[in-house]
């Protein structure tokens, strides 16, 4: 009846991820008690859960990357911790449970952390920036992101119901096989990984999509905003690279689940195949991760500085440079496999090329910075945390694809270091420099910049204090995902990097409070004008929040800073020009399809996870029901009528004049 | 600014452990490859350095001089664009990537793990292979074998044969250099040599699952003739190493002391490599894992031709 699932399942003999599990378990149960009690739910449902709104879903993704994050950072915590204290004796973590918290890191961190925030915050702002309504496909964009928290939920549930991979981020075969990994760890990770991966490919074709075909009258490509720019190549990555990762992974779990041999040790498998693939994969994952970042540090540079973007575009041509050459590189991932020197060569180079790219875009964020007003708020502050650190960890990766260097620095705990290096700098520094610089636009109020600029230095202090002892130690030769520490010698830089996560620690502590305290202190943060920052593109004409429609009458954009255009000439004293009618627009409607067909997949994974054959039919049968309830659907839109739009517009054209009106008498 | 505090005072600390880093580990090498990737790594290294220092230095300086409350600063918002310093941001990184693709096609070469260090004569073979959690060492010349410790004479190349018994794993001497993975039905070489006489940390690179950890080992440097005593000495005992005994030491085992076998199988590498010897089992169970998920036992699954081993001759092409 239940397939393999029995008692058996629950880890009772593992006091830490029962406990842990406990505790997220009561606090959902409370949460929800309490948003039941207040009489929200309808709400929840109406606004959030069924809100085929592109703003919405891009905060929903924030929200589960930002709690995403935090578990990911219990699992970095409890690493550190943990082989530290095997120093001194035995630590607190057996070998399985400690395998499975490297592996559960990596996976949480990448997929459902780091993706969902580089692609909530794209969602969010990539309508706003081209000056349209919504995304090309809003419904397809609310399942993508309900099949992501459908993968999210998985991967969480592992921690109680069985167990999660042991066997690293990416499962390796042959480790990863049936014969050296019979739990259902792998399973977990499978499906987690496939369920996810679907939804992060319909959001990579929908985004695709709107930035081809949906831009405002007059915006050319080369009048994109570059956070567009960057957006569009980090989704055409998606698009290329995905279906690598789903093919690789239905193969292995071909392998595990009906016997074939794509990766096995014997009867033909080649299990230096599934490197082979996952790394044609793993590399472009990473620009696609660090793309979007890019994108929007050069709209922070050039916003706090007062200029436009430098070089604007070289910066376009550097971007898809990038976007190119990350197809080209990834055997460095393998240099040790013993590939020929004339292989490992040229990937070496290959390697190092991209790092032209990334270049080029460090300077020209320098000259847009020379001749600039710099204003030091909290977005700003990250951008310079990131240039200057991630010049570091580009530096090292350019050293680990130098064959001869990475043949004494593979798989060492300087190849952790640097990768951390420059996803740190880089995605997270990025994600916490967009969700300040952004969240005003999406609330209507800033962030408090006090705690900011404290997150900031504990979280840049404790960044560098984990990660430059661990290159060290790398350098000494200590290899990654040890359960414990066989050389004495390599105590001291553990010490130092233990004292970093704790510095870290308070960073994180103080993002915490800064949302709290900013919630609290919301009527004196407030953004009456809509623009904050003294901002440069579409999404700062907007109100802030902006209305679902985002724009009563689409822009009309002439060059590459419309908003900063019209916003001068309003300062020079000609008032934009007031539209002698409204008319009125066309919504889609919120629709509960994405929710309710990740419902289905989530039943489907578990299912196919635990062998329970009739549940993962009944789920296949209710997710083609859904699809065909919404297929049949007889009403895709409503229409919001003239009078509000007008009402809206009009509104915010009057408070925009009294702020021209009070910056004039300023000045 | 209390995080530049916190900084400063942990600057001198970060050093201190950086000294005590440097002995014992890939920048402390002990033999001529070890040495070859030190050198192309402070090489590589000191030519990025040369731009990402000013770089940095630079990025920091135009952000402080530019600030809003600095008067002098010339505020030029019209600064968008300029063909020169385009040519200039494209050509710096190019050339210091060209001038490092040298270094890369050229270390890459010089120190490909298959090059050979010495005449074959002179070379000493050792076959490893990466067990469940443990290193198995042959030396063929000598027909024994050693589990968890490395014995190699100084001065002398060695020529490592490398295989799995079942996952992947990775070969890594630190200061010896060079890392190669062992991968189960696939042989890999790597060809590294010891100059002096002393005692090294070697260790898997690659995790391969519970026992992982426990799979470092010490290399022992000797000299010539107290490596040849040590191996006539060995030859003494009674330990065998065939394809019944290599059946139980493929078994999984976790922390296993070091000690040697006297007598080695001829043949015995190429067998596990060619899967006569068929794949090492994984482990019973896992969570959610009911014995019936197991694969079949491998002699009777359809992968394996079912080899009498205890029957069979290894010893193939004349080797061993």
């Amino acid at each position: 009846m239940l397939g393999k699932l029995d008692w058996a399942a629950i880890p009772f003999e593992e006091p830490i991820p029962l406990i842990a599990a406990l505790v997220v378990f009561l606090g959902m149960v409370g949460l929800f008690a309490w948003v039941a009690l207040k009489g929200w739910l309808p709400y929840l449902w109406r606004e959030w859960i069924t809100s085929v709104d592109h703003k919405r879903i891009g905060v929903m993704y924030i929200i589960l990357a930002m709690l995403m994050l935090l578990r990911g950072f219990v699992d970095a915590i409890m690493m550190r911790t943990h082989q530290t204290a095997t120093l001194f004796g035995e630590g607190y973590l057996p070998p399985d449970h400690y395998d499975q918290i490297f592996s559960a890191h990596g996976t949480i961190m990448i997929f459902f952390a780091s993706m969902p925030f580089m692609i909530g915050l794209m969602n969010f702002v990539v309508p706003l920036q081209l000056g349209v309504r919504d995304v090309a496909f809003p419904t397809l964009n609310s399942v993508g992101f309900w099949l992501t928290a459908s993968g999210a939920l998985l991967v969480n549930l592992s921690l109680v119901i069985g167990e999660f991979a042991r066997t690293g981020w990416l499962p390796y075969a042959p480790l990863s096989e049936l014969e050296y990994s019979p739990g259902v760890g792998v399973d977990y990770y499978l499906w987690a990984i496939q369920i996810s991966g679907v939804g992060t490919l319909v959001t990579g074709v929908n985004l695709v999509t709107t930035i081809l075909k949906m831009r405002a009258p007059g915006m050319g490509y080369l009048r994109m905003p570059i956070f567009c720019w960057t957006s569009l190549a980090s989704c055409m990555l998606i698009v290329a690279a995905f279906p690598i990762l789903t093919a690789t992974l239905a193969m292995l779990t071909l392998d595990r689940y009906l016997g074939f041999h794509f990766f096995t040790n014997t009867a033909g498998g080649n299990p230096m195949m599934f490197v082979n693939l996952i790394w044609a994969w793993g590399h472009p994952e990473v620009y696609i991760l660090v793309l979007p970042a890019f994108g929007l540090f050069s709209e922070i540079f050039s916003t706090f500085s007062s200029k436009p973007l430098f070089g604007y575009r070289s910066m376009v041509a550097a971007t898809l440079f990038i976007c190119v050459v990350s197809f080209t590189v990834w055997l460095h991932h393998f240099f040790t496999m013993g590939a020929g020197a004339d292989v490992n060569a040229a990937f070496g180079i290959a390697t190092s090329v991209i790092a032209v790219g990334t270049g080029v875009k460090i300077y020209n964020w320098m000259f847009t910075m020379y001749g600039g007003r710099i204003r030091f708020d909290t977005p700003m502050l990250w951008a310079l945390g990131f240039i200057t650190t991630f010049t570091v960890g580009g530096m090292t990766g350019v050293l680990l694809a130098v064959p001869a260097a990475d043949f004494v620095l593979h798989n060492s705990m300087f190849l952790v270091a640097h990768f951390h290096n420059v996803i740190i700098s880089g995605v997270l520094f990025g994600a916490f420099a967009g969700y300040t610089f952004w969240f005003p636009k999406a609330f209507g109020f800033r962030l408090h910049e006090g705690w900011g600029k404290a997150a900031f230095w504990f979280t840049l202090v404790g960044f560098i204090l984990v990660f430059v002892p661990l290159y060290v130690v790398g350098l000494q030769g200590m290899t990654r995902r040890l359960q414990s520490i066989p050389v004495d010698g390599w105590a001291p830089s553990l010490l130092v990097a233990l004292f970093g996560v704790a510095v870290m620690i308070a960073g994180a502590a103080c993002q915490v409070i800064q949302l709290f305290v900013s919630i609290r202190q919301r009527d004196s943060l407030r953004d009456e004008t809509g623009d904050p920052w003294d901002g440069r593109s579409l999404e700062w004409s907007t109100p802030s929040p902006p209305p679902a429609f985002n724009f009563a009458r689409l822009p009309h954009v002439e060059d590459e800073e419309p908003y900063w255009n019209i916003k001068q000439r309003a300062i020079e004293g000609q008032p934009p020009e007031v539209p002698e009618s409204y008319q009125p627009i066309e919504m889609p409607k919120n629709s509960p399809t994405g929710f309710v067909s990740a419902f289905f997949a989530t039943l489907i994974g578990f299912a196919l996870i635990w062998h329970i054959w009739w549940l993962a039919i009944l789920g296949m049968i209710g997710a083609y029901a859904t699809f065909v309830v919404f297929a049949w659907r007889d009403e895709a839109e409503y229409e919001i009528p003239a009078s509000e739009v007008e009402r809206v517009d009009r509104e915010r054209l009057e408070t925009r004049q009294a702020w021209y009106k009070r910056r004039e008498e300023h000045a | 600014m209390a995080g530049r505090k916190a900084l400063g005072g942990a600057l001198p600390l970060l050093c201190a452990a950086l000294l005590s880093g440097c002995g014992r580990g890939v920048l402390d090498p002990q033999g001529p490859v070890g040495e070859g990737n030190r050198q192309i790594l402070l090489n590589s290294l000191a030519v990025m350095l040369v731009i990402v220092v000013p770089t940095i230095i630079g990025a920091l300086w135009f952000a402080w001089w530019f600030r809003a409350s600095n008067p002098k600063a010339r505020y030029d918002p019209t600064f968008t664009y300029s063909g020169r310093i385009e040519l200039i941001v494209w050509s710096i990184p190019t050339l210091t990537i060209l001038f490092l693709g040298g270094l890369i096609y050229y270390g890459s070469h010089q120190l490909d793990p298959r090059r050979s260090l010495g005449p074959a004569d002179r070379t000493l073979e050792v076959q490893v292979v990466a067990l469940d959690w443990k290193w198995l060492f042959i030396y063929p010349d000598r027909q024994v074998a050693t589990v968890n410790e490395l014995r190699l004479p100084a001065g002398v190349p060695v020529r490592f044969r490398l295989t799995s018994a079942s996952v992947m794993n990775v070969f890594f001497v630190p200061q010896l250099g060079t890392m190669i993975y062992a991968m189960n039905g696939m042989e890999s070489e790597l060809n590294l040599q010891a100059d002096h006489v002393g005692q090294l940390y070697g260790q898997g690179a690659h995790y391969s699952g519970a026992g992982f950890p426990g799979m470092n080992f010490t290399v022992h440097v000797l000299a010539q003739d107290d490596f040849d005593q040590w191996a006539t000495r060995l030859r003494g005992g009674t330990a065998v190493l065939n394809a019944e005994t290599y059946a139980e030491l493929a078994q999984q085992s976790h922390d296993v002391a070091p000690f040697a076998y006297s007598q080695v199988q001829g043949g015995l590498f190429d067998a596990i490599v060619r899967q006569v010897l068929p794949p090492a089992r994984g482990p019973d169970s896992g969570r959610g894992g009911e014995p019936e998920i197991h694969p079949q036992p491998l002699d009777a699954s359809i992968c394996t031709t079912p080899v009498d081993v205890s029957r069979m001759d290894f010893d193939f092409d004349g080797r061993g």
